[in-house]
């Protein structure tokens, strides 16, 4: 009955075993003696283990700790000083993207320029990895099939006890005043994303929060009718697909990307950096579905 | 390397945004170990998570240096500090971000089936689940 250990390891391959578990043979031991009636003795000593091995993980772990912290502390000593400009971090990249960085891109914001010019592909990764999550998010959260059993629609996954903003007077007299002008400066954030700190990142996630807010004080059900599931799923795959083909000329242009067609304009106007302006508001877009289908999902399960 | 305790002192005062982010990451990694309860893993996660988005922007920070946009026309490097480390830890965020959402979204489904959010109470019951 006892297997081997390689067998054992073929069988984790295959699925079919878990090492975290107590072993089978363990399993049957302990079911042969619950039926000779040694039950209760066998739950005293496995109480008892659970405790002792409690303690001795906790005094483990304060111990890891401790050392891991100290490690760490420890290595601190070999680093250079901390905002000395000789430092190992400050190398002729850095050079390279401050002083060219405003002639070859056009952005202003030095930062913007890296991310969504010299370094566009890791944005793209970025965004579709915003993208997976909300698809996980949505096959882990989604409950629109228990719906369709019978066509009556299924209470809302929100526990009775959460608090209901929209019956608050306070809150939804603020909030109308407060929303447009979150969304004006979410927009502006976005749209400025190449002269100022900020972008498609930030942008989208003030603009996504205005949408919770909106959502949260004036309904789910009013927030759905606008924003429904099928525009935002349309507009985040137009977004995506977008920033892919837009980005993907450098490849046929053999990846000298940036002697591109695409005038840079004068740097500092609103209209200019090339692709940078297109490609914030793509990755904005993406960002702010991406906060409110989260909310939307945790909150009742579903968008629509 | 050093003489004195003095200046490990003084070193360790100057890196001072460095050891602050390990003590961050060292409270998220023992919340993570410690606490059986699973929300609390993921604050503790995220709390790692800002330990280190702290260590790699203070590596891009220069002293006397300004944000990297260009202002006046100015391109002169030793005007404006790295701005690499910026980037990459917007990276970060949108990672932990996602991690975070997918974590928060299976505990919710981990709740639904068991009504515990206590790490050991769900192993019990699966344990029992699958072996009864």
């Amino acid at each position: 009955m006892r297997k081997s250990f390689l067998q054992k390891l073929s069988a984790w391959y295959k699925g079919s075993y878990d090492f975290t578990l107590k072993t089978a043979d363990h399993m049957d031991a302990r079911m042969a003696h619950e039926y000779t009636g040694k039950e209760h003795k066998l739950r005293e000593v496995e109480r008892k283990e659970l405790v002792f091995s409690g303690v001795l993980y906790n005094i483990l772990c304060v111990l890891f700790c401790l050392i891991f912290i100290g490690v760490l502390l420890w290595s601190v000593l070999f680093l250079p000083p901390h905002g000395s400009p000789d430092n190992p971090a400050v190398n002729e990249v850095m050079e390279r993207y401050v002083a060219a960085g405003m002639e070859e891109t056009g952005a202003v914001n030095t930062v913007a320029g890296m991310i969504l010019d010299y370094r566009a592909f890791d944005t793209l990764g970025e965004s579709f990895v915003l993208f997976t999550a909300v698809c996980a998010v949505t096959i882990l959260m989604n409950n629109t099939k228990e719906s369709a059993a019978d066509g009556t629609p299924i209470p809302m996954t929100v526990k009775p006890g959460i608090v209901e903003y929209s019956k608050d007077n306070i809150v939804r007299t603020v909030s109308r005043f407060l929303i447009p002008f979150i969304f004006v400066f979410g927009a502006y954030v976005l749209l400025n994303g190449h002269l100022s700190p900020g972008g498609g990142f930030s942008g989208g996630a003030i603009l996504g929060s205005a949408l919770i807010l909106y959502a949260m004080v004036y309904g789910e059900d009013r927030a759905a009718a606008v924003f429904s599931e099928r525009l935002i799923k349309t507009v985040v795959l137009i977004s995506l697909s977008f920033y892919a083909i837009a980005k993907s000329y450098s490849f046929f242009t053999g990846a000298n990307h940036l002697k591109s067609i695409i005038s840079t304009g004068t740097p500092g106007r609103i209209l200019s950096a090339g692709l940078i302006l297109p490609l914030n508001i793509a990755v904005g877009i993406v960002v702010c579905c991406t906060m409110y289908s989260f909310y939307m999902y945790f909150r009742r399960g579903r968008i629509q | 390397m050093f003489t004195s305790f003095e200046d490990l002192w003084v070193h360790l005062a100057d890196n001072y945004i460095v050891v602050v982010s390990i003590i961050l990451f060292g409270v998220g990694f023992t919340t993570l170990l410690f606490s059986r309860n699973l929300l609390k893993k993921v604050v503790g996660l995220n709390i790692m998570d800002t330990g280190v988005y702290l260590l790699l922007v203070s590596m891009g920070f220069i002293d006397g240096r300004h944000a990297p946009i260009i202002a006046n026309g100015v391109t002169d490097t030793a005007h404006y500090i790295n701005p690499i480390p910026s980037g990459l830890v917007l990276t970060g965020i949108v990672v932990s971000v996602s991690v975070t959402a997918i974590m928060l979204s299976l505990i919710v489904r981990l709740y639904e089936k068991y009504h515990s959010l206590n790490l050991d109470v769900i192993y019990e019951l699966r344990n029992k689940e699958e072996h009864v």
